[in-house]
């Protein structure tokens, strides 16, 4: 894909909206449903994950076609991706704790949890098998966790009004916040045919 | 005081008292993409349940051998190994299956309950018994995803395993089997599960 604006801005809409992480691929459903019940927590996780995603983009690029073509060994690209996403994490980890501690304080607990999460090693996958070149993996990688961001801040603000609602105990949970995320998902098959 | 685990114990608390999908909201990711139909939905918990076991015995066997502080990079390398061979299987065996999970075959890496499970039975439990827990927990996954997938795939298609079944009168509910059909039915059916367990167990307190 050649890059302009135009490309570029479909791009954008494709990846945040149409194409939305959660709600039409499923990926990173897990940290959705977990860290979603106030809007800060999930903002810090959205943010979160959006710097370890970029990050991750362009190095597991660098390892595929830098280390795994070249020796041939690239049926381990699922094992050689989670290793580097993990001390990818591990590392950013360190490096804020260190240079940026008011960073480090506000997204800092969420860091071990991203190296499950797997809209981290599903873009990875994606980027190589899309075949994207290195600019457009790494936006692929920011454009997707800024949709992951969007969806997860809007379900916690839902979810912070369902706290004083009354809700059957059986549905108390995760079964309304599946429910809703359904009708949000609903609402975001509006955007289907935008950005393609 | 607690009883001994028993193989058979161990195997059904998988299955029924803390069924991953059902009691215990993990993996929630491969849940919702695999059971677009029942055939997919096997297809994911059995893939699931191979790794499962797999990584289980592995780490159980080397559980004495892993120090404390690497253990996680060290339960990730064995599950990624599984999870590498059973692609490389399904890819050779069942094309079909390849193309409909997809992405989500190597995902299994990431899913939360093979790594919870090596984390909180595996890590520090016989090779037999953590055999049992991967055998226990994958059916009670492959199970939940079944019900999940007959379910939408019914709503959705009128079918179940691809053999007609509601006839032609029936007008598919094309959301089912689309992203918010996944969510909704899925938020629906925990929701009636968790009221008939609350029911059991609420007979169960006032017998005892």
């Amino acid at each position: 894909m050649e890059f302009t604006l135009t490309n570029f801005l479909l791009f954008m809409v494709n990846c945040v909206l149409t194409n939305n992480f959660i709600f039409s691929r499923y990926l990173g459903c897990c940290p959705f449903l977990g860290v979603s019940s106030k809007v800060e927590t999930a903002a810090g996780m959205g943010i979160a994950v959006t710097f370890v995603m970029g990050l991750a983009s362009l190095f597991t690029y660098a390892v595929y076609h830098y280390i795994l073509v070249p020796l041939q060994i690239s049926y381990l690209i699922t094992i050689s991706f989670i290793l580097v996403i993990a001390a990818l994490v591990q590392f950013v980890e360190m490096f804020l704790k260190k240079s940026m501690p008011s960073l480090y304080n506000a997204l800092g607990i969420y860091l071990p949890l991203i190296t499950t999460n797997c809209a981290v090693l599903g873009v990875t996958i994606l980027n190589i098998d899309n075949k994207y070149n290195m600019l457009w993996s790494v936006l692929n990688g920011v454009f997707g966790a800024l949709g992951f961001l969007l969806a997860i801040v809007l379900m916690a603000g839902v979810r912070e009004r369902l706290e004083s609602s009354n809700i059957p105990k059986a549905f108390k949970g995760f079964p309304i916040s599946l429910v809703i995320a359904g009708l949000m998902s609903v609402a975001f098959l509006g955007f289907a045919g935008l950005g393609n | 005081m607690r009883e001994k685990k028993t193989f058979r114990g161990v195997f059904l608390n998988g299955v029924l008292n803390e069924n991953p999908t059902f009691r215990l909201v993990l993996g929630v990711c491969p849940t919702l993409a695999s059971t677009t139909s029942a055939t997919n939905s096997i297809g994911m918990g059995l893939a699931a349940t191979f790794v499962l076991v797999g990584s289980n015995i592995v780490i159980s066997m080397l559980r004495n051998l892993i120090p404390d502080k690497v253990r996680i990079p060290a339960y990730i390398v064995v599950i990624s190994t599984f999870v590498t061979i059973v692609q490389m299987l399904i890819q050779a065996f069942v094309p079909s299956l390849y193309e409909a999970l997809g992405l989500f075959i190597p995902l299994i890496v990431v899913n939360c309950i093979i790594l919870a499970r090596a984390e909180a039975f595996a890590g520090k439990s016989s090779v037999f018994l953590s055999a049992a827990d991967g055998f226990g927990m994958g059916l009670g996954f492959t199970g939940a995803l079944l019900l999940i997938g007959a379910v939408r795939e019914l709503l959705g298609n009128g079918t179940l395993f691809g053999n007609n079944i509601l006839g032609g009168g029936f007008e598919p509910m094309l959301l089912a089997v689309m992203a918010p059909g996944g969510f909704i039915l899925f938020g629906l059916i925990l929701g009636i599960v968790n009221a008939i367990t609350d029911r059991i167990s609420a007979r169960k307190g006032a017998k005892a």
